[in-house]
C-alpha cells in the first residue's frame, strides 16, 4: 500500500546535495542510535526491580567526557557547515555562458520570458546540459521557484531581482512548486519544467522565430499573438529608451549626457558620489531606476527622475536587457 | 489534611485579585491550555483536510486560516506562556525557598495584559480570523484582506505580558533565594526559567515593535515593508526572526529544566553534569540571539549573511548535545521507575534528540536550499515543538500535579495516554520528513498524488494523538475532583516543593528553609 515515492536526481547540484544529506543521516542515525540504546539499557538494567533505590552511587558528572564530546562534536559540525558551503557557494555562482530566462511569479501562475521575447505560463522549457540562469521577481507577494528533482529554490521577491542557477542533466517533466506561502492558490502554483536535447531547443526556438517573422502559426493550429506582447525584451527596452526620455540624458554611444552612457555600463564597477564602488548587476540597475538618489554615480548631479509607479516588472526586465545588450 | 491550603479561599473574586503566585500560575494555567485545546482541534481539522489530495473537507481561504491560527495559537498564547508564566510561577519561588515572587502585583498585571492580548486575538478571530501564517511574512500581510491589525495588537500586547513576566523572574532569582541557596544549587529548572526570563526581556521587545510597524504600515500606508510603498519585505523577516529564534529558546529552554528535575527524581540519581547543564542553559540563550538569518538562507540574503548564520547555527548543537548526554548519563546506574512523569522525561530525549539532528540538515546551506518550506522544516519543529516542549510539560504537568492540587492522577490512564501520545506522535511527523525531502511544501491545501499515502498515515497518527490528548484532559480532570490525596512528597524529591504540604500553604514556608545540601543529593557517596 505504501508505494514511496522517489525524487529523481536531474540537477548538477541533486547529487551533491544529496550527498550531504546522506552524510548528515549517517551521522544522526549513529547519535542517535548511541543515545537510545543507551536510554534502553539504562531502562532495562537498572529498573527499580533490579535495582536498590537506596544504594544508587553519587556521581556528580565527568569534565573530560563532556570536553572530548564537545571537542569531537564541534569538528564533526564545522565539517557540516563547509561541505554545505562549498556547494552552496556553486549554487549562487552563476555560468558565464548561461541560457538567461526571466520569471516573474505573481498570485498565483509563473511567466516567463525568453530572450528572444517568447513567453510561457507555467512552463518552462530548458535544454540539458546548459547552464541556465532564471531572472526572478514578483509582481506582488513573495513567492518561491522550487523544483523538487533539482534540490533547488529560491525567494522571488517584489521590488527586487534574485536569481536562481542550474544546470539540468535528465530529459524529462518536472514539477516547480511556490514554496512560500502566498495565499489561496498557493499549492496550485505548479510550473512544468520541461528539460530536452539542447539540439531540439535550439528548433524549438527557431520554429518559434520564424512563426514570429511569417506572422502566423505555421502549423494554423494556435492563435497567433500580437506581435506587442511577443516583443523581445531588449527590443522593449530599447523602445521604452525612446519613449519614456531616458535618450534625453542617457546615449548608447559611450557618450557621456546629462546622464552616464549605457554603452558597456553592465557587468562594470562604478564609482559612485561617496567614494564607494558597486558592480552594475540587475539589482543595481533596478535601483538605479526606481530610486535614483539611493546611489549616485560620481561626476553626476542628482537630477534623474523617479520611474517608481511608472515602469511595469516587464518593462524594467526589457530596460535591463537592452543594458545588457550594450555590453560592449 | 488540617493544613490550610492556598486554594481554600473561595469564589471568583478570590481568584481575579489574587497575588499569590500560586493562584497566578494556576491562572495562566487553565488559560493557556484552553488555548492549547483549541490550538490542537484546529491541528485535527488541517490534519484532516490533507488526508487525501484535493479538497477534503474545507476550501483554501479556510484552510488557511485554520493554520495560521493553529500556529498563532500554540506559539503567543500556549508553549511561550505555558511553561514560564504558569509552572515557573507556581514553582520558581518555591524552588528557591521564597514566598512569593520579587514584584507581586506586577504578576498579577502581567496576567491581565496577557488576556488583553488573546482576546483581542480570539475577537480577530470572530472577525474572520487571518490568513498570514503565524510568520506574518509582508508583504502578504500587509495586503491580505483578513484581521490581521487586530491579530498584531494582541501579538504586541501579548508580549508585554512576556516582558514583565521574564522582568519578575530575574529579579526573583537575584533577589529571593532562600539563605544558604547559591546559584549553583538552584534546582536546574531555575536556571532555565533564568535563562528563558533573558531571551524574553531582551528578545520580545523586537517583535513588539515589529507588529507595530505592521500595523502602522496597514493603517497608515507608512511604507516600511512593502515594496509598492518604498519599503524591503525582507527586513520584515529580519526583524521577525530575531525575535521568533529566540523565541524558539523560549519554549524549549523551561521544558529542558523540567526534564532536568524529574530524571533525577525517578533515577534515584544526582543530576550528571549540574554545571554543564547550566552553563549549557546560558550558551544557548546567548548563541539563539546571533543565529536568526538561518530562516532566510534563500530569501536573497546575501551569502556572507548566510556564511556565518550557518556556521553560528552549527554552534547550537554543542551546548545542546551535552545537554542530551547528560539526561542520559544520568541514569547510569540509577534506579529507574517508570512513573508517567518519567516516561514523558524519556519521550522528551528520544523526541528532541530527532529534533534537533534534524536541525543540522537545516543549518548546512546546500541542503537547506533543498529542504527550506517543505514538510521537513514543518516534521523538525514539531519535534522540537511538541516533543521536547511539550512532552516536558507533560512530564512536570504529572511530576507536579500531587503538590498543585493535592490529588493523585491514575497511573494506569496516565500510562495509557503516554502512549497513544508517543506512538501518535510519531506517526503524524515522522512520515512528514520524508514528505519534505521529496520536496512537498509546507502551507499546502492540496497535493500531488505522489504524496498521498505517507499524508494519509499521518492524518491517522494524528487521530492516535487526538485520543491520548483526550484521555488525559479527562482523567487529570476527574482526578480533581476524585483522586486519591497526595502525600507531601510521592515521588520522595529533594528540592524544597516536596518538603512542604500537599497542595501549599498561602505562604509556600511557615519559616524560611535554610538550605544546606544540594537539589539533587541522591545515592550512597563512596
Ligand atoms: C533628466 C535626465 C535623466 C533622465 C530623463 C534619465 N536619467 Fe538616468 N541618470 C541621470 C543622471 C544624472 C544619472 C547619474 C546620477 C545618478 O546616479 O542618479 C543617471 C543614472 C542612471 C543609471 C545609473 C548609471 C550608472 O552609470 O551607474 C541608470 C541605469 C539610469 N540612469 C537609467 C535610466 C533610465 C532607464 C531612464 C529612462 C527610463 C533614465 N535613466 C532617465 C539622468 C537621467
Ligand atoms: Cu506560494
Ligand atoms: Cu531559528
Amino acid at each position: 500500500m505504501l508505494a514511496l515515492f522517489k525524487l529523481p536526481q536531474s540537477s548538477t547540484m541533486a547529487p551533491n546535495i544529496d550527498n550531504l544529506f546522506n552524510f548528515i543521516l549517517w551521522v544522526s542515525i549513529v547519535s542517535f542510535t548511541i543515545i537510545v540504546v543507551g536510554l534502553i539499557v539504562f531502562v532495562l538494567k537498572y529498573h527499580r526491580r533490579r535495582s536498590d533505590p537506596e544504594k544508587t552511587p553519587y556521581i556528580e558528572g565527568h569534565t573530560p567526557l563532556e570536553l572530548s564530546i564537545c571537542t569531537v562534536l564541534f569538528v564533526l559540525l564545522m565539517g557540516i557547515f563547509a561541505w554545505g558551503w562549498i556547494d552552496y557557494a556553486k549554487i549562487i555562482t552563476p555560468a558565464q555562458n548561461a541560457v538567461e530566462i526571466n520569471l516573474i511569479g505573481r498570485q498565483w501562475l509563473w511567466e516567463l520570458e525568453y530572450s528572444n521575447g517568447r513567453k510561457l505560463t507555467n512552463e518552462l522549457v530548458i535544454p540539458k546540459g546548459k547552464p541556465v540562469t532564471l531572472i526572478m521577481s514578483s509582481a506582488d507577494v513573495i513567492h518561491s521557484f522550487f523544483v523538487p528533482a533539482f534540490r533547488l529554490k529560491q525567494d522571488v521577491v517584489p521590488g527586487a531581482y534574485t536569481q536562481l542557477n542550474f544546470t539540468a542533466t535528465e530529459i524529462g517533466i518536472f514539477p516547480a512548486y511556490c514554496a512560500e506561502y502566498c495565499g489561496t492558490a498557493h499549492s496550485g502554483m505548479i510550473a512544468k519544467v520541461r528539460v530536452v536535447e539542447p539540439e531540439a531547443f535550439e528548433k524549438w526556438q527557431q520554429i518559434w522565430e520564424i512563426e514570429q517573422q511569417l506572422g502566423e502559426d505555421s502549423r494554423g493550429d494556435r492563435p497567433v499573438a500580437p506581435t506587442a506582447t511577443t516583443e523581445k525584451p531588449e527590443a522593449r527596452g530599447q523602445r521604452i529608451y525612446a519613449e519614456k526620455g531616458c535618450s534625453a540624458c542617457h546615449t548608447t554611444t559611450g557618450q557621456p549626457l546629462v546622464g552616464p552612457s549605457f554603452k558597456g555600463l553592465f557587468g562594470k564597477q562604478e564609482e559612485l558620489a561617496d567614494g564607494k564602488k558597486t558592480t552594475v548587476d540587475e539589482n543595481y540597475l533596478r535601483e538605479s531606476i526606481m530610486d535614483p538618489q539611493a546611489k549616485l554615480v560620481k561626476g553626476f548631479q542628482p537630477v534623474m527622475p523617479t520611474y517608481k509607479g511608472q515602469l511595469s516588472d516587464e518593462e524594467v526586465n526589457g530596460i535591463v536587457a537592452f543594458i545588457k545588450s550594450l555590453k560592449n | 489534611m488540617a493544613h490550610a491550603s492556598y486554594l481554600d479561599k473561595k469564589g471568583l473574586w478570590s481568584w481575579l485579585s489574587t497575588v499569590d503566585h500560586k493562584r497566578i500560575g494556576l491562572m495562566y494555567f487553565w488559560t493557556s491550555m484552553g488555548f492549547f485545546a483549541i490550538g490542537g482541534i484546529l491541528a485535527l481539522l488541517v490534519r484532516l483536510e490533507l488526508m487525501f489530495p484535493g479538497q477534503t473537507i474545507i476550501d483554501p481561504n479556510l484552510y488557511n486560516k485554520m493554520f495560521t491560527l493553529h500556529g498563532a495559537i500554540m506559539v503567543f498564547m500556549f508553549i511561550i506562556p505555558i511553561i514560564p508564566a504558569a509552572l515557573g510561577n507556581f514553582f520558581l519561588p518555591i524552588l528557591i525557598g521564597a514566598k512569593d515572587v520579587a514584584f507581586p502585583r506586577l504578576n498579577l498585571a502581567s496576567y491581565y495584559i496577557f488576556v488583553t492580548g488573546a482576546a483581542l486575538a480570539v475577537i480577530a478571530i470572530l472577525n474572520g480570523g487571518v490568513d498570514t501564517g503565524w510568520t506574518f511574512y509582508t508583504p502578504y500581510s500587509i495586503r491580505s484582506a483578513t484581521s490581521v491589525v487586530l491579530t498584531s495588537l494582541g501579538v504586541f500586547i501579548m508580549g508585554f505580558s512576556s516582558i514583565l513576566t521574564g522582568l519578575n523572574f530575574i529579579v526573583t532569582v537575584h533577589k529571593l533565594r532562600a539563605p544558604g541557596m547559591t546559584y549553583f544549587s538552584m534546582p536546574l529548572f531555575v536556571w532555565a526559567i533564568y535563562a528563558t526570563a533573558i531571551i524574553q526581556v531582551l528578545a520580545t521587545p523586537v517583535i513588539g515593535i515589529t507588529t507595530l510597524l505592521l500595523v502602522m504600515e496597514r493603517v497608515l500606508g507608512i511604507g516600511f515593508f512593502d515594496p509598492k510603498l518604498g519599503g524591503d519585505p525582507v527586513l520584515f523577516q529580519h526583524f521577525f526572526w530575531f525575535y521568533s529564534h529566540p523565541a524558539v529558546y523560549i519554549m524549549i529552554l523551561p521544558g529542558m529544566g523540567i526534564v532536568s528535575e524529574v530524571i533525577p527524581v525517578f533515577a534515584r540519581k544526582h543530576i550528571f553534569g549540574y554545571k554543564a547543564i547550566a552553563y549549557s542553559s546560558l550558551a544557548i540563550a546567548f548563541i539563539s540571539f546571533i543565529v536568526w538569518g538561518h530562516h532566510m538562507f534563500v530569501s536573497s540574503q546575501s551569502p556572507l549573511a548566510n556564511f556565518l548564520f550557518s556556521i553560528l547555527t552549527m554552534l547550537v548543537a554543542v551546548p545542546t548535545a551535552i545537554k542530551v548526554f547528560n539526561w542520559t548519563a544520568t541514569l547510569y546506574k540509577g534506579s529507574i521507575q517508570l512513573a508517567t512523569p518519567m516516561l514523558y522525561a524519556l519521550a522528551f530525549i528520544f523526541l528532541f534528540t530527532i529534533g534537533g539532528l534534524t536541525g543540522l540538515f537545516l543549518a548546512a546551506l546546500s541542503v537547506d536550499v533543498h529542504l527550506h518550506d517543505t514538510y521537513f522544516v514543518v516534521a523538525h519543529f514539531h519535534y522540537v515543538m511538541m516533543g521536547g516542549t511539550v512532552m516536558g510539560l507533560l512530564a512536570g504537568i504529572h511530576y507536579w500535579w500531587p503538590k498543585v492540587f493535592g490529588k493523585m492522577y491514575p497511573e494506569k490512564l496516565g500510562k495509557l495516554a503516554w502512549g497513544f501520545i508517543f506512538l501518535g506522535f510519531n506517526m503524524t511527523f515522522l512520515p512528514q520528513f520524508y514528505l519534505g525531502k521529496m520536496g512537498m511544501p509546507r502551507r499546502y491545501h492540496d497535493y500531488p498524488v505522489e504524496y498521498a499515502s505517507l499524508n494519509f498515515v499521518s492524518t491517522v497518527g494524528s487521530w492516535s494523538l487526538g485520543i491520548g490528548f483526550a484521555i488525559m484532559f479527562s482523567y487529570l480532570i476527574w482526578s480533581l475532583y476524585r483522586g486519591k490525596a497526595a502525600s507531601a512528597n510521592p515521588w520522595n524529591g529533594k528540592t524544597l516543593e516536596w518538603q512542604i504540604p500537599s497542595p501549599p500553604t498561602e505562604h509556600n514556608f511557615e519559616e524560611t528553609p535554610v538550605i544546606t545540601a544540594g537539589p539533587y543529593e541522591y545515592g550512597v557517596r563512596t
